[in-house]
């Protein structure tokens, strides 16, 4: 069964050079897209991936970045916009790092597509009315 | 051929009155030509729904027994103080005030999570709200404390009383400095990260009226929801900016005090607002029906996001400081587009103001016309126009004890 998540990848200082992705590919063959990558500045290495491959690769492929000490967070479908509260003011617009929120041009309504989110939850600070919620799976 | 008003009320009140939205008010000059068009549409309506921090509410409680003066004593609605300088049962209640223990800006940046536009927001909801107060006694007000519930629909007069809102145009936003910054404005990215604006252009009030020429004292119109009208020009109106040849400002210009009965107005159309690291608001809504009086009027309701220019404002340096000048002019059209171009770099550009409400408030507007329940008033004066010759001052502060020679 052919799959697509989206994780937080975090690397340990000694683990930021090494060809993790080259791997999953290889090895794994999981077709990745990186949604944001980030060196922080204690050195750690902070990537959001989505993956897309078989279900089996998939989770062997987590397991071997397991072992390999980088520590992974699965990225639930966890952010929504509650359109009972949104204004569509569009304020959320500019922190979002992703295009999961944008102005549609004909009904200047902010859409949200989950899709793109990867839970950076700057939406959900800035939001004025709370419209923009995390729900924990 | 002129119209009057009285002439147009009577189509009103016939419910064959032609209202058209202020956005719909453009195909129709282009499709028709101006003559056509001034003389066929008689109304057209404006909206706007943004954050404005200018607003509040007076509040009239009813007396007590036994009579408590909460004048210069100390009252709170719920959590958030209310301002008890007037006599003994009238409160006013601000958009930005928050509780004496919200932590402000010292978790910065705050996330002022509650203040008076949501005390605002649940009093029209209908809320039961607490009132906290506490007096020093007189002979005729002897009590000294009170604390008991109260509901919007059981007060005397809850008025929706604003010094300044509406803006006529405003700046866009953007942060040269190289720290990401949380203002009014939003938060704005380091290193002109992104541009943020906060204007309904073509569909704001007085963006269709830009020399007030049928806004002014006394105008019905659309006030969170409900009806209210203009009370006055709005605190800092400015009618002495530079303006295009259509007459439209170039930069934050004219400004509407407005009023209305709190009772009456519905929480969608007013909302307490949160803003990151800046405070707390109360987002407004507010619709001008504009008439049709001839040509020229016409001419200034068709104004198109295109038409209308704003100037970007650095506000990690230069707003902070009060150093006036442009990063340069920009149009709503190129904004709304999502990117604009600053000194060579393209940017992300995002509005502040919902342009989707400002629209539903120009239809409800346009819908209540149409059903004749909402008839136009002629203004009992004009607002201050560019010639007046009132400009905005920048406060000038001098020495308190100035040293004698
Ligand atoms: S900031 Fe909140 S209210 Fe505004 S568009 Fe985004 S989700 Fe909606
Ligand atoms: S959490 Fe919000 S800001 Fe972050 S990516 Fe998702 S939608 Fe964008």
């Amino acid at each position: 069964m052919a799959i697509c998540r989206r994780v937080v990848l975090r690397f340990p200082k000694n683990l930021v050079e090494k060809p993790f992705v080259y791997h999953l590919v290889k090895d794994y063959n999981l077709q990745f897209n990186i949604l944001k990558a980030q060196v922080t500045p204690s050195e750690e290495g902070i990537m959001s991936l989505e993956l897309k491959g078989q279900k089996d690769n998939y989770n062997k492929g987590i397991e071997f970045l397991t072992k390999a000490g980088v520590t992974i967070e699965q990225l639930g479908q966890n952010i929504s916009k509650n359109d009972k509260l949104c204004t569509q003011c569009g304020l959320c617009i500019s922190v979002c790092p992703t295009p999961a929120l944008v102005l549609d041009q004909k009904t200047r309504q902010v859409s949200f597509n989950s899709n793109h989110c990867i839970a950076c939850e700057m939406c959900v600070k800035v939001c004025p009315v709370k419209a923009m919620e995390v729900k924990f799976d | 051929m002129a119209k009057t008003y009285e002439e147009i009320n009577e189509k009103i009140k016939k419910g064959q009155a032609v209202v058209v939205t202020a956005e719909e008010i453009i195909d129709i000059v282009a499709e028709k030509g101006l003559k056509k068009a001034a003389h066929e549409v008689d109304v057209v309506t404006t909206g706007t729904f943004g954050p404005m921090c200018s607003s509040g509410a007076f509040l009239n409680f009813g007396h007590s027994t036994p009579r408590i003066k909460l004048g210069g004593g100390h009252a709170y609605l719920g959590t958030v103080p209310v301002y008890t300088g007037l006599a003994a049962a009238d409160v006013y209640i601000g958009a930005t005030a928050i509780p004496d223990d919200d932590p402000r800006n010292k978790v910065y940046p705050g996330e002022f999570n509650y203040g008076g536009g949501h005390v605002i927001e649940d009093l029209i909801a209908g809320k039961d709200l607490v009132l906290n107060a506490s007096a020093y006694g007189t002979d005729c007000y002897p009590r000294k404390k009170l604390e008991t519930l109260i509901n919007i629909q059981d007060i005397n007069e809850a008025i929706l009383f604003s010094p300044r809102n509406a803006y006529q145009n405003y700046n866009c936003a953007v942060n040269l400095t190289d720290k990401i910054i949380y203002t009014y404005m939003g938060v704005l990215q380091a290193n002109l990260g992104n541009a943020n604006f906060c204007s309904a252009a073509q569909l704001s009030p007085l963006l269709n009226d830009p020399l007030y020429k049928t806004i002014g004292i006394g105008t019905r119109i659309f006030l969170g929801g409900g009806i209210g009208y203009v009370a006055w020009n709005g605190t800092q109106h400015n009618p002495a900016v530079k303006r295009k040849d259509n007459g439209v400002p170039q930069a934050g210009a004219g400004t509407l005090s407005v009023i209305g009965d709190l009772k009456q107005m519905d929480p969608k159309y007013l909302r307490g607002a949160s803003f990151l690291g800046y405070g707390a608001t109360l987002t407004v809504g507010i619709g001008v029906p504009i008439p049709i009086l001839n040509e020229e009027i016409c001419q200034y309701t068709a104004v198109r996001n295109q038409d209308i220019w704003c100037q970007i404002v650095d506000y990690g340096k230069n707003y902070p400081n009060n150093i006036p000048g442009s990063l340069g002019e920009v149009n709503y059209a190129q904004l709304f587009s999502g990117e604009v171009e600053c000194q060579g770099k393209k940017i992300p550009a995002a509005p502040i103001s919902s342009y989707s409400v400002a629209r539903e408030i120009a239809a409800t507007l346009k819908d209540w016309i149409k059903k004749g329940s909402f008839e136009l008033t002629k203004p009992v004066q004009t607002l201050p126009g560019p010639g007046n010759g009132i400009v905005s001052k920048v406060l000038k502060e001098r020495p308190v004890s100035p040293t004698l020679e």
